[in-house]
């Protein structure tokens, strides 16, 4: 035997090769992120790791799992919760307006062997989940006033998406932890540039009405200051009309012929009558 | 021992001399690991001056002993391989074998320690699964292939901008308005076993999640109230809900701000809304001007009737006086500058008038327009 084995170095090689090979492929390590359908020679016999609702991270599952090397072997699916990103949609209201919706779902598969058998990974399986979360987001929308539609969360619409997504989804052992909308907006062209016309029109409303509420206070400003001002007027002049008459005369006259501080009066010619109140004492009667 | 620190010192010279197998690629490696390095090479002194004088010394001396132990275990082996080489070559190929074994054991041995820093803390599977969470500080795993530490910042507050100030990024109100956002969300970690474990892109999901409640949270306030005084609230309100969906993924991530940088309308109707400021200014303007007239005019007002409130006061001690002096004194400043002419005729004569004095100014106003 040992001299089989000092003279044929190369056999020995081999083998030590192959046994060791073996014995690497009798362990797995599970990572925690992974689960692991196990196929003997491609038929599914168990799962690795497999997701269960309220484990905790590190309780069982992940880590060194035996499995017969050969025959066995595993194929890997995430176990962590991933992305399902949609294309835009252009969703109609019931009030017949559009809106672009960019929605993106959550999703973890929970019953991988399910999963490997309806779609074989993940790529698939978000394939075939695109189109439904599509067509849920549009019935779901679809059903709504516009305003309403652009925010669906009030009225648990989301919710109802999601339940609808779950019940197909289930079929690929996916289950759909929460679908949210990114965007909603409108699209472009017509309806984008009629509501920036009704917002700049909104706008133009807002500024005159500004303008003309600014004109109004200004008038009743103006309005109640010269009332006061009669007000005044009146409860001092109001004591001797007759002397008042008298005394505005006076600088009546001052103010025309001479002028006020600021105004020089353009000269003046006066042809007088000796018989005037003025000149009565003029003839010396 | 004095094989161990042979060997210790032995892969620096040989993959400085580029004689072993690995030697260029290990060698630069070694030099730009850190970690390994204090534990591996304590003193500085080997690297640098002291190699070139130690180095036959050294060589030999281990060279020796490493020889006497391989020749030992060859003969046991019965000379089973490289019996093919030379004499001289079998023993270069052997050291390198021991080496290598060496720098193996001595890695496996460095992966044990692991050093966490104060903000870090470190997640440890065992064969890829979560066994604990290291807390800041020097602690000890099994080695490297058995146990994997990864470090995580714990304390470092992440942001993500979304929306930027040059670009447009227009989002519906609830009074189906339209602004231009830009905000920045700051996250950090909070679980890291979850943050690692649990989200296959966490950034991406981040991101998403934070479009997805903004959105939310605007379409559900009004247009005046996302470009005006009630940021603050969407903000916190963005931040809750934000929390709440990252909880519900088990993220294991902290929502620790939402700041909305900036919150306009779009710049297509930008000047509609400039009209709306100016408007604002001009019925300001107009009321400040209505009520700088009112001012004045209730002056004017309170000091002609005090004037005149005065002057009565004095008439009224001898009203027929008074009366008179004012008149003359009127009179006397009225008459005092102007042209007078007096024309005594009790009838019949006819005024005749200067009118070519009264002409002069006429034909200059005429001529002015």
């Amino acid at each position: 035997m040992m001299t089989y084995l000092r003279n044929h170095p190369v056999m020995i090689a081999i083998i030590g090769a192959l046994l060791l090979i073996a014995l690497l492929g009798s362990v797995t390590i599970v990572p925690e992120t992974s689960q692991g359908v196990v196929t003997r020679f491609g038929k599914p016999v168990r799962i690795v790791n497999q997701f269960e609702q309220g484990q905790r991270i590190g309780d069982f599952g992940a880590g060194l799992n035996a499995k017969i090397p050969f025959a066995e072997s595993i194929v890997w699916i995430d176990k962590r919760v991933r992305d399902l990103d949609m294309d835009r949609q252009q969703v109609l209201s019931i009030d017949q307006r559009r809106l672009e919706v960019d929605a993106f779902a959550r999703y973890r598969v929970v019953d991988p062997l399910r999963m490997f058998i309806a779609a074989r990974s993940e790529d698939r399986v978000e394939e075939a989940l695109k189109p439904i979360l599509g067509s849920q987001l549009r019935n779901e929308l679809g059903k709504r006033p516009f305003a309403s539609m652009l925010s669906p969360e009030r009225e648990g619409a989301m919710e109802n998406i999601r339940v609808g997504m779950n019940r197909l989804a289930s079929q690929y052992g996916v289950e759909v932890v929460d679908v949210r909308i990114k965007k909603a907006d409108l699209p472009d062209g017509t309806p984008l540039e009629s509501a920036f016309a009704r917002m700049r029109s909104a706008r133009q409303q807002e500024a005159r009405s500004i303008r003309a509420e600014g004109t109004k206070t200004a008038q009743i400003i103006r309005a109640s200051a010269d009332a006061e001002a009669a007000q005044i007027y009146a409860a001092s002049f109001g004591k001797d009309p007759a002397f008042y008459d008298f005394y505005r005369a006076m600088q009546s006259y001052q103010v025309t012929f001479i002028g006020d501080g600021a105004n020089k009066s353009s000269s003046t010619s006066i042809i007088m009558s000796p018989n005037s109140e003025y000149l009565k004492e003029f003839s010396g009667r | 021992m004095s094989i161990l620190s042979g060997l210790g010192s032995l892969p620096w010279r040989l993959f400085s001399d580029n004689k072993g197998p690995w030697g260029p690629k290990a060698g630069g490696g070694g030099e730009s690991d850190p970690p390994r390095e204090p534990v591996r090479d304590p003193t500085p002194g080997p690297w640098g001056t002291q190699r070139p004088t130690s180095r036959p010394n050294d060589g030999g001396f281990s060279g020796a002993s490493l020889e006497a132990f391989l020749e030992r275990s060859r003969r046991r082996f019965g000379g089973g391989f490289g019996d093919d080489g030379g004499p001289g070559r079998r023993p270069s190929n052997s050291k390198i074998l021991w080496i290598a074994l060496a720098v193996v054991a001595l890695g496996m041995l460095l992966t044990t320690m692991h050093r966490i820093g104060p903000e870090e803390k470190g997640v440890v599977t065992l064969f890829g699964r979560y066994t604990s969470t290291l807390p800041p500080g020097i602690s000890f795993t099994l080695p490297a292939p058995i146990a994997r530490v990864q470090k995580v910042n714990v304390a470092q507050i992440r942001d993500i901008g979304l929306g930027s100030t040059s670009e447009e990024t227009l989002m519906l109100t609830g009074d189906q308005n339209i602004i231009d956002i830009a905000y920045q969300v700051r996250w950090s970690i909070r679980d890291p076993e979850q943050f690692l474990f649990e989200l296959r892109t966490p950034e991406d999901t981040i991101r998403q999640v934070a479009e997805s409640s903004m959105r939310q949270i605007v379409a559900q306030v009004s247009l005046q109230d996302a470009i005006g005084n009630r940021r603050g609230e969407i903000e916190g309100r963005v931040q809750e809900e934000m929390q709440r969906t990252l909880d519900r993924y088990r993220s294991g991530v902290s929502i620790r701000g939402i700041a909305i940088k900036q919150a306009d309308p779009p710049a297509a109707v930008n000047d509609a809304f400039k009209e709306v400021t100016a408007a604002q200014q001009d019925a300001e303007t107009a009321r400040n001007n209505a009520n700088a007239y009112a001012l004045q005019l209730r002056q004017i007002a309170l000091g002609e009737a005090t004037a005149f409130d005065k002057v009565y006061v004095q008439y009224n001690l001898s009203p027929e006086v008074t009366k008179r002096r004012m008149y003359y004194e009127t009179m006397e400043r009225v008459l005092r500058g102007v042209d007078k002419t007096i024309i005594e005729t009790p009838g019949g004569v006819t005024p005749y008038l200067p009118l070519p004095q009264i002409q002069r100014s006429t034909p200059q106003r005429q001529a002015a327009p």
